[in-house]
């Protein structure tokens, strides 16, 4: 048995330690928001935060993850009672206003990607504030949307951004 | 129970006959309307009630109305990114006056009601501005065949074409029904009655769509009914937000790979890596010896798939691990010489032939070539492509010994149902097709092969179900791609610099004879298609003289539609030729379509927004990195719309081409959603550009030599340009939008190259060589 901390949560699963954390959240936890796209780390679809950091879980073994805490798309605007420091509630009203830009831009077309660009974008967001085109070209530079939503989501980026600087 | 209205004079001035099915009140309290959309000729016998399935009547209709006012539109097209449910959500609400909050959408179930039967007429090989008795006969066959067979389709950019008409007539309908009873429950006049937001009133009194419901009363489906006056519309021509936004921003939304039956398991596959080949051995007791192997299945490639095996595992990730363990011994059969060099090879060699099939003569060609006072040739060529749905091709099946339960994301829920039918030996009907969101199309859920496998691999543990995942390999090294194709175009010129001829002559596979025959389409042996050529011999331009032949060449390679089809290569060839043409004659490419354009005021008027817009008659701008910048033109008429793009392109040090803008107008009808619309507008680019500068698959020794998208490389966000969209006003019927954007990209980048280093690129991917020529 493996015990992970996902979305605030201990869990236990029972599977090889070399499951990428993606399968796990999937098929064990039920937790379908985050996408199989490519399993080798070439399109982003999979993206969860590990610590609050962009990981790709599809190249993430279980075993690797030890105690660190796991957030993915379903929890990413949730409280998180066992870490509920100050960093945790910049994440949660980050990723809700990252949502509600989302929304309003309508960047999503088929929209499989973009649990991925969404938790990049939580993940650009609290580390830099207001960031430029190229930052955000670079934060997204691993994620692919065949169906074309980069110019929206750029756009929804900068609009998060300025919506976070008015609360 | 079954009525059968009479002649009925509605919003145009056709008279119309119809049939409606009613459904009352169902056991959820929803009332649901349902009628055959068809036309007077197959008015009566098409319409079928469905069982009652749970708690609803599972009447085909198009629209449910709960009493807690809730209008549930019931949508028969697949969502893949397209805004589909959205633009015909707004046309049913717009027509029965509810408020666009009280909206959502729910998927149908199959139904001969919904019978796709734009896509028949659009694959006839009929010039779209001369309409005769003969197409108007052969549209007529199309559509009696199509609505017997009952196909339910979701692609050709048909889809608010398809259902323009019918989901309006549905909202008014919906609308006149509960009018009628308002206004009998207060002894009134119905055309004393108003409707807006979903309440109706007369005079002080008023009532709520879902109180009328609620109250159980007998509701009459109305027999008359007007459409709006486009004048009053207050949904359509606005930007809407889409429907399905917040659920795919917060990961809520389910697409086929995220369904989760109880007790499901998960199956991997792997296929011949030759195309072509078959299995000689494995070693399936290895993989049974691994702990959470439930099966192994050996798989015989139904409808177009490749031969291979398959391991069912309690796992995703066991089941992978189980098929290194199986070691598949492979033939690979007969096709292990095949190499794409030596096709393109072959295609050239066939398109610089005469003859081959023509459709489309006008003028004596021969003749305007020999006394022209310049001709110019150019042979162009495009490579296979694969799809690269975001989401892999998946399938989950339950087979029972009665029938099946399927939840997959399909473009065709009739062909994916008759699939599963005939693997598991079970009638039709007894398949229940549950259409989940598709994470991408792109014609590739077009195909059954990855369903029909699913209910091959499932049939091994009958009662359970069993979700059959395809790697990001299997689905590049497994696809039906789009053909490669080769043109031969040649173009002759008065001593004015006037086109007076035009010769085109392509080779590729055809798709639809192939298509049809590993999908039993029956519809498919009438050798009446146009994909070949589509774009190359129906475009507006008036040439005194033209004429197009394609001839269909035999390859084994798997070969389907790809977004937009045909017209994604013949753009390139017609639209890079005609600026090759311009370039010879020595006028402005703007200028020179103009002229080629003087009786076709649409056509001209889009190519001119777009020019306006762009700045055409002015220098652009250098890049934010000092290099300079040229702009390149390319009008398209595809599926119904007229689209013209204006590209902005740098070269980079490294001489690689950059796009920073496109500009982007385009006439498509009336727009239901115009936000939705300069959606698909940046969508069409961004796939467009993808092929128009890195796509290529690749086959060497039968086998397709890209795997990932690090092979098979995808525009990313640093490559992105900015796209603004345009839209011409119109209110003509709609066209189509999904893929209308996409055709004209690749030669406007093209010309663009051209104008900026006098080479012309006559082969995609577009590119330069690393030193300047």
């Amino acid at each position: 048995m493996i015990t992970l901390h996902v979305n605030g949560r201990a869990v236990e699963v029972d599977v090889a330690p070399d499951t990428p954390l993606l399968w796990v959240l999937r098929e064990e936890l039920g937790a379908t928001g985050t996408k199989f796209g490519c399993g080798v780390s070439l399109c982003g679809a999979c993206t969860v935060h590990v610590n609050g950091r962009p990981v790709r879980s599809c190249v993430t073994p279980v075993s690797q993850v030890g105690e660190d805490r796991i957030t993915t798309i379903e929890g990413v605007t949730r409280q998180d009672l066992q870490s509920d420091t100050t960093v945790e509630l910049r994440r949660r009203q980050v990723a809700i206003a990252v949502q509600n830009a989302w929304t309003a831009r309508s960047v999503a077309q088929c929209g499989y990607c973009q649990s991925g660009m969404v938790m990049a974008a939580v993940a650009l967001l609290v580390e830099n504030a207001s960031p430029g085109d190229a930052e955000i070209d670079q934060a997204f530079a691993g994620h692919l949307c065949p169906c074309g939503s980069y110019q929206r989501l750029r756009a929804a980026v900068h609009d998060a951004a300025k919506a976070l600087a008015g609360i | 129970m079954l009525l059968h209205a009479p002649d009925i004079a509605h919003g145009h001035s056709r008279v119309k006959r119809r049939t409606f099915v009613f459904g009352g009140l169902s056991a959820g309290g929803a009332l649901l309307l349902g009628w055959s959309v068809l036309p007077p000729r197959q008015r009566l016998h098409r319409s079928s009630r469905e069982p009652q399935s749970g708690n609803r009547v599972a009447l085909a209709g198009w629209v449910a109305i709960g009493a807690d006012d809730r209008v549930t539109v019931i949508v028969p097209k697949a969502e893949m990114g397209q805004g589909v449910h959205t633009a015909l959500a707004m046309m049913l609400a717009e027509e029965l006056e509810c408020a666009w909050e009280q909206v959502r959408v729910e998927q149908s179930p199959i139904d001969p009601i919904y019978a796709n039967l734009t896509v028949g007429r659009d694959a006839l090989p009929f010039h779209p501005d001369e309409s005769g008795v003969i197409s108007r006969v052969v549209e007529w066959y199309s559509d009696k065949l199509l609505r017997n067979v009952g196909l339910m389709i979701t692609g050709g950019s048909t889809s608010v074409r398809d259902l323009w008409n019918p989901v309006r007539d549905a909202g008014a309908l919906a609308r006149a029904t509960l009018v009628n009873a308002a206004a009998a429950e207060w002894g009134v006049a119905r055309e004393q009655c108003r409707v807006e937001h979903g309440v109706i009133r007369a005079g002080d009194r008023s009532l709520r769509f879902g109180e009328l419901v609620a109250s159980g009363r007998t509701l009459e489906p109305a027999t008359t009914w007007v459409l709006k006056d486009p004048s009053a519309y207050r949904l359509i021509g606005t930007p809407r937000i889409r429907l399905d936004a917040a659920a795919k921003s917060d990961g809520s939304a389910l697409f086929g790979i995220d369904v989760r039956p109880a007790d499901v398991v998960y199956a991997a596959v792997t296929m011949s890596p030759t195309i072509g080949g078959s299995v000689r051995k494995f070693d399936a007791a290895a993989a049974r010896a691994i702990g959470g192997v439930r099966e192994v299945v050996e798989l015989t490639g139904q409808n177009g798939g490749a031969k291979g095996v398959s391991v069912i595992a309690e796992r995703f990730t066991v089941a992978t691990r189980a098929l290194t363990a199986l070691n598949v011994q492979w033939d690979a059969g007969p096709k292990a010489t095949l190499s794409s060099p030596r096709v393109r090879d072959t295609l050239r060699t066939r398109a610089a032939e005469r003859g081959g099939r023509t459709f489309r003569r006008v003028g004596n060609v021969d003749e305007a070539l020999t006394t022209a006072s310049m001709v110019v040739e150019a042979t162009y060529d495009v490579p296979y492509l694969a799809h690269t749905t975001m989401e892999p091709p998946n399938c989950t099946v339950l087979a029972r010994a009665d029938g099946a339960d399927v939840w997959v994301g399909t473009q065709v829920p009739t062909q994916a149902r008759s699939a599963v039918s005939a693997v598991l030996g079970v009638p039709a009907e007894s398949v229940n097709v549950h259409v989940e969101l598709l994470g991408g199309g792109f014609g590739r859920r077009l195909e059954v092969d990855f369903i029909a496998q699913a209910a091959e691999i499932a049939r091994a543990l009958p009662g359970v179900p069993v979700q059959v995942i395809w790697t990001r390999e299997n689905d590049v090294q497994h696809d039906f791609y789009r053909p490669a194709c080769a043109a031969v175009l040649r173009g002759a010129l008065d001593a004015a610099g006037r086109v007076v001829a035009i010769d085109a002559v392509a080779a590729s596979q055809p798709i639809v004879p192939a298509y049809g025959s590993r999908n039993g389409v029956a519809l498919a042996r009438f050798d009446v298609h146009k994909s070949s050529v589509e774009g190359l011999f129906d475009q507006p331009y008036a040439f005194p003289a033209v004429r197009v032949s394609h001839h269909a060449v035999s390859l084994p390679v798997p070969v389907g539609y790809w977004r937009s089809v045909g017209h994604s290569h013949n753009a390139f060839f017609l639209e890079s030729f005609i600026d090759e043409l311009a370039f010879a004659a020595r006028q402005d490419p703007v200028e020179f379509r103009v002229a080629l354009l003087l009786h076709h005021p649409q056509a001209r008027r889009v190519l001119e927004l777009a020019a306006e817009r762009s700045g055409w008659r002015t220098a652009p701008s250098p890049s934010a990195d000092g290099a300079r910048v040229a702009r390149g033109v390319a009008l398209h008429r595809s599926f119904g719309s007229i689209c013209a793009q204006v590209a902005e392109v740098s070269l980079s040090a490294a001489r690689e081409i950059r796009v920073h803008r496109v500009i982007c107008a385009v006439d498509c009808g009336v727009a239901i959603n115009p936000d939705g619309i300069a959606q698909q507008m940046e969508s069409g680019v961004v796939y467009g550009l993808t092929a128009a500068l890195y796509g290529e698959i690749a086959i060497a020794r039968g086998q397709v030599q890209q795997r990932n998208f690090d092979g098979y490389r995808a525009l990313r966000i640093s490559e992105c340009p900015v796209v603004d969209t345009f839209i011409v006003p119109s209110s003509e019927s709609p066209g189509g939008i999904g893929e209308v954007g996409l055709p004209p990209i690749a030669p406007a980048v093209a010309n663009a190259v051209f104008a900026l280093t006098g080479e012309r690129l006559r082969s995609l991917p577009l590119r330069l060589s690393a030193e300047r020529a």
